[in-house]
């Protein structure tokens, strides 16, 4: 394999870092080079040690074997702020702002306390000019988008002049062209020389930005290449392991009558800084998989409440099922007209994390009286439910009936849209279902999905994965700031104009005229 | 250095049963340290708290008669904490269904029974029950309605219960041949539980406590009920996604938490006392909180934790007499028993790993 950057010196070497937990190694002889100005991507499924690596370089977990050298010389990371100290800055995935902050007090609140907010804005302007970082000091962190979030945190990291910047997962909450000025300000940093460390499963994202990748699998090392001579195929072969299969979906334009219809839903958000969903109306029919895109925090958590009856609406008309008004009714009763629902939270909102297997069937189940005998439980009969749904929809699990939180992402969903779909619901609305879940099980999850409305079903997918809703959405609409658009047939539309609509596009060209 | 607590990645089912164990080992390790430094003998503290008390018939009586409220309360509260709802005042609850149930009693005495009396007690029971659990409604309501913490207002409804008493004891209730004594007039045979056994001592409350203790195992592990409770106290939004409704369980959790307490307080003016006085409870109401988690919030745990805390109230007060120990040190030990429960609870679930910091 060759890159440019192969010429370049190591900044920092990772050299047979192992860590254990317990009887589980998490990385297992993990050897890692990062050159100055290089982009360098980490890959690998959940659950492959991306985050331990990533931990352990940040300081935040201490490595049970193995050194760090930076610039040649072994350095002992053992906290965030050595790890800083040392030049190395990070950019989570989850942010860690405070909402009712402006955007120069958040950045204050990492600089030494004497730094005043004057002089903040200042630098904050100088961040802007050289990176093309648009932040507005004086703005509270509340009103921004993902993107202008995750600016400031960048903001934050690149005020400690880091020599290595890593970003977990950076893009998962940006629009496609909010990912594109990322990219623009993440090539000026390398020309620089710093390096970049970028985690993604995103392999598209992967070849643009990076020219060297290291991908993990099961805690080791198992691939370097550079994505730019790979193929997003090869490359996701590498992480699985296997070859993937395609899904299997015909095209297809139900033009059956609508199961699951919303008309003129309003509701407003319960907390300050929640979205209301505003005039909400499309209909998914039976025999189509509708997908509604959006980036997170856009209203996709209040409208599956709203679907699912976890939150009732204002009037009963605002949600049909079938036909009937169930608006105001609770979800136990919308299961009962056949709806069926996988929210995204699957430890603590789908699931019970302590509870086992053949207990969190009961969670849903007990609505449709399968598995109770009245006010008593049949345990026998949850018990032989959940081992049809392991057995079927091929949930890996250790013991005869684990407790939830024990299971993999990818098996403990499978399990979850098993339980949902071994039903066969008239009305399936799922948020977020393949959501750090593994290639392999996303892939299946899909390819259920699909089946699951090919019998007649109106699936209805929230998602913020664009790759997913183009790979099995008959139809497509995008939420934003808690307003649906009007739907359009997936193959008629491009990436662009969702992405558009994603940013809020639409709004903005109806008010400038 | 640093601590740091790792989550286990299983339970060991060993260790949930010897945590308890463990938790009164150190406890009573703790103990004989402190009367150690007040100057008394461990030792012969040992030996007056949790061996004497099963050297004779009559203790033996006494420690079911003490534990008879303590198993039936905490029954109540386990229903409670299970759900993650804090009701702290049992005590109070407790102490209103006394009152309530003992009113009945005082207001009946020296009447002309009709039907020979024996509605009476059936009467007194179930209106102590009720009392308490109203009393229990209020903090479920003020949780509710208005998001008030549920553990301020039921401890502060313990003393205005306590008050309540104190107050009716001293006026409309107090006994008018009793010489002034703020207490009321004996309860008439009628009007107490019936004793099972020799001695005077062992009433009918036990068999309350021994029922509650089969009811609630048979909810916890049988019902649907039992399942919401519990999946409501460890995944609140699982819970709403169950359909179950947070609002709902919260009374029907005080209310049976408070029926439990109440039917416990008129048990013991209807059984132990035998007539009201301005206190009825050496604090059941917060020992049976202690039981409930020593008895893991399971049933049967519950059973033998009342049993282990019956033995300290009755050693406390041995101990009180024979080797002068102020009955404070009851409750210290209690206490101390409670943090090393909960403690334990802690290790059960986490390993303690103590990060040592390289010299930088």
């Amino acid at each position: 394999m060759n890159s440019p950057t192969d010429g370049k010196p190591v900044l920092v070497s990772m050299r047979g870092i192992v860590k254990r937990f317990g009887v589980f190694t998490a990385n297992d002889h993990i050897d890692l080079d990062i050159r100055a100005g290089e982009a360098h991507a980490l890959l690998g499924e959940n659950g492959a040690g991306k985050s331990t690596l990533v931990k352990i370089l940040y300081g935040l977990l201490e490595p049970t074997s193995g050194r760090i050298e930076l610039n040649g010389v072994p350095v002992s990371l053992e906290s965030p702020e050595a790890a800083r100290a040392a030049g190395i800055g990070m950019v989570f995935q989850h942010f860690s702002l405070f909402e009712n902050l402006t955007v120069a007090e958040n950045i204050a609140l990492v600089l030494p306390a004497d730094e005043k907010l004057e002089s903040v804005a200042a630098r904050i302007e100088d961040l802007t000019a050289r990176y093309g970082l648009k932040l507005e000091p004086y703005r509270p962190v509340w009103t921004l988008s993902a993107g202008e979030r995750q600016r400031i945190e960048i903001a934050r990291c690149l005020l400690q002049d880091p020599k290595l910047i890593v970003l977990d997962e950076p893009t998962s909450v940006l629009t496609p062209q909010e990912a594109d000025a990322l990219f623009s300000t993440l090539n000026l940093l390398r020309v620089e020389g710093r390096a970049i460390l970028y985690i993604s499963h995103k392999l598209d994202e992967v070849r643009r930005l990076c020219e060297r990748a290291t991908v993990l699998r099961g805690g080791k090392v198992v691939a370097t290449c550079n994505p730019r001579e790979e193929s997003v195929r090869s490359m996701a072969a590498m992480m699985v392991g296997t070859h993937l299969v395609d899904l299997r979906a015909k095209p297809n334009e139900a033009d059956g009558p609508a199961r699951l219809s919303v008309d003129g839903l309003s509701l407003a958000s319960e907390d300050l800084h929640g979205v209301s969903l505003k005039d909400i109306s499309f209909a998914v029919r039976g025999g189509e998989v509708f997908g509604i895109a959006g980036i997170a925090g856009n209203g996709q958590d209040e409208l599956f409440a709203a679907l699912s009856g976890e939150r009732l609406a204002r009037r009963a008309g605002d949600v049909h099922i079938d036909g009937i008004s169930v608006g105001r009714e609770g979800i136990n009763l919308r299961r009962q007209y056949g709806a069926a629902f996988v929210p995204e939270e699957r430890n603590g909102h789908a699931a019970a994390p302590d509870f086992s297997l053949s207990e969190n069937i009961l969670l849903s189940r007990h609505a449709t009286g399968e598995v109770t005998r009245g006010l008593s439980i049949d345990a026998a009969a949850a018990k032989s439910l959940a081992r049809q749904i392991i057995e079927s929809f091929d949930v890996r699990m250790s013991g005869d009936d684990p407790a939830a939180r024990t299971l993999s992402g990818g098996n403990l969903q499978k399990f979850l849209v098993g339980r949902e779909v071994s039903r066969t619901p008239c009305v399936l609305v799922l948020n977020q279902p393949t959501w750090g879940v593994d290639a392999a099980a996303a892939a299946d999850i899909r390819q259920r999905l699909i089946d699951l409305s090919r019998q007649g079903a109106a699936v209805l997918v929230i998602s913020q994965d664009l790759d997913e809703l183009f790979e099995i959405a008959d139809r497509m609409a995008v939420i934003h700031h808690g307003e649906v658009s009007a739907a359009r047939l997936t193959r008629e539309v491009t990436r662009e104009d969702i992405g558009l609509l994603m940013a809020g596009e639409r709004k903005e060209s109806l008010h400038a005229h | 250095m640093r601590i740091e607590l790792e989550r286990r990645t299983a339970q060991s089912p060993v260790i949930e049963f010897l945590a308890p164990l463990l938790a009164i080992a150190a406890a009573v390790l703790i103990g004989g340290a402190l009367l150690s430094a007040i100057g008394k003998s461990p030792e012969q503290a040992f030996f007056v708290y949790f061996v004497e008390p099963f050297s004779d018939a009559w203790s033996l009586q006494e420690l079911a008669v003490k534990a008879s409220p303590l198993i039936l309360i905490a029954s109540g509260l386990a229903f409670c904490y299970r759900a993650n709802l804090w009701n702290i005042g049992a005590e109070g609850q407790f102490v209103i269904g006394g009152l309530v149930g003992g009113t009945i009693a005082v207001v009946t005495y020296g009447m002309d029974h009709a039907l020979g009396g024996y509605w009476i007690l059936p009467a007194m029971l179930i209106a102590g029950t009720l009392a308490g659990m109203l009393y229990a409604m209020i903090p479920a309501f003020l949780r509710v309605k208005v998001g008030a913490s549920e553990i301020l207002t039921s401890l502060m409804l313990v003393y205005i219960a306590e008050i309540t008493l104190d107050y009716f004891v001293r006026g409309r209730l107090r006994d008018p041949k009793g010489f002034n004594f703020p207490q009321s007039v004996p309860f008439e045979d009628i009007a107490r539980l019936p004793f099972l056994a020799e001695g005077e001592r062992l009433h009918a409350g036990i068999l309350f406590a021994l029922a509650a203790v089969f009811l609630a195992s048979f909810i916890f592990r049988r019902t649907l009920f039992g399942f919401d409770v519990k999946l409501v106290g460890s995944a609140p939004k699982a819970a709403r996604f169950a359909g179950f409704s947070e609002g709902r369980l919260t009374f029907a959790v005080f209310a049976i938490s408070g029926a439990a307490a109440g039917l416990a307080g008129v048990c013991e003016v209807a059984g132990q006392i035998g007539q009201l006085q301005p206190v009825i409870s050496p604090g059941y109401g917060f020992s049976a909180i202690i039981v409930a988690f020593l008895g893991r919030l399971q049933p049967w745990g519950i059973l033998c934790a009342g049993l282990v805390l019956s033995l300290t109230i009755i050693g406390g007060e041995s101990a009180q007499i024979a080797m002068k120990v102020p009955l404070d040190m009851t409750r210290v030990f209690q206490g101390t028993l409670l943090m090393c429960v909960l403690a334990m609870d802690v290790f059960t679930r986490y390993r303690l790993r103590l990060i040592w910091r390289r010299s930088a």
